[in-house]
């Protein structure tokens, strides 16, 4: 295997657990919600290397696009910052 | 001007690995398969006429769980339908959207249609199928209600769609009950692999539920657009 390939995977990896624990941290859900979305885009990258293209399809079109989609509609309905 | 330098650096990151994926084999699955896996890989091409095996697993082999999953998807839509039903919203003052996004929206919508439709019509043929097709025409209409202030589609015609579809489906799973004795079998002649009219069935049934989650999301976002 290309090891430089490697190391961009471990690079994405890094990227996906960082990115959860800003979500995790962060009271505003703005920032969550399309925390969100870039974690589903860097999920469906993996699901490509793990050579699923059918997940990865799918798992970009809802998990970035119509999960982004109804929790900006919930979102809007409810409040932008979470409070204590 | 920093921050800019490192997102436009990240995005171009993200831009080679994703092209520098495609290009790379990695080696899974190369184990060799065994039992009922071993059977689809060896056998599906012959028995379903479908060259993306995963489709066959899903509509044919597999049926009966999509249908399933479809009345899941039905309920959900439902559910909450019933409960934004009594919640319609006065007009209230919006912010105008911009030219920019007013213009390049309506363009990208016939497009963003296309591509949902490609998919779930090659569906047996490339990777995807109904499910994340219905979910990409339903992203575009997303688009649209978000960025066009005069755009509501129809919601008696969605639910119509829907609902049409769905009979459609079961009344092809028990076509192939009363033809070939057994719930959503092929009963169509499988012709010749790679061809768009091929596989028998499976072409049917993925533009039946891409209609279906296509029109059933986006059921479920005008509901909580007018919420």
């Amino acid at each position: 295997m290309n090891s430089l390939i490697l190391f961009m995977a471990l690079g994405l990896s890094v990227v996906l657990i960082v990115g959860t624990i800003i979500i995790y941290l962060s009271k505003d859900l703005l920032v969550a919600i399309l925390g969100s979305a870039v974690i589903s885009l860097i999920a469906s990258i993996f699901f490509l290397i793990l050579q699923a293209p059918d997940v990865a399809i799918t798992e970009a079109a809802i998990g970035a696009g119509l999960t982004t989609g109804i929790l900006l509609y919930a979102m809007k309905k409810t409040g932008r910052y979470e409070d204590d | 001007m920093i921050r800019r330098l490192i997102a436009l650096l990240v995005s171009l990151y993200l831009g080679y690995i994703l092209y520098s994926f495609v290009y790379v084999h990695f080696p899974f699955g190369e184990r060799p398969l065994r039992g009922v896996a071993a059977h689809y890989v060896e056998n599906g091409i012959k028995e379903e006429g479908a060259t993306n095996i995963v489709t066959s697993i899903v509509t044919l082999y597999r049926g009966f769980d999509t249908l399933g999953e479809v009345t899941v998807l039905f309920l959900a839509a439902t559910g909450l339908g019933l409960i934004l039903a009594g919640m319609k919203r006065e007009e209230e003052e919006k912010p105008e959207p911009t030219l920019i996004m007013e213009t390049v929206t309506k363009y990208l919508f016939p497009l963003v249609l296309l591509f949902g439709s490609y998919i779930f019509i090659h569906g047996h043929l490339t990777p995807g199928g109904g499910f994340p097709a219905g979910v990409v025409i339903a992203t575009g209409y997303f688009m649209m209600f978000i960025a066009q202030r005069s755009f509501t589609p129809s919601e008696y015609l969605l639910s119509a769609t829907e609902s049409f579809a769905g009979t459609l489906y079961v009344i092809v799973g028990l076509l192939g009950l009363a033809l070939a004795f057994s719930f959503l079998d092929n009963v169509m002649p499988l012709g010749i692999p790679n061809r768009v009219f091929s596989a028998g069935i499976i072409p049917v049934i993925y533009i039946i539920i891409g209609f279906k989650v296509g029109s059933e999301m986006t059921g479920i976002l005008l509901h909580l657009k007018e919420a």
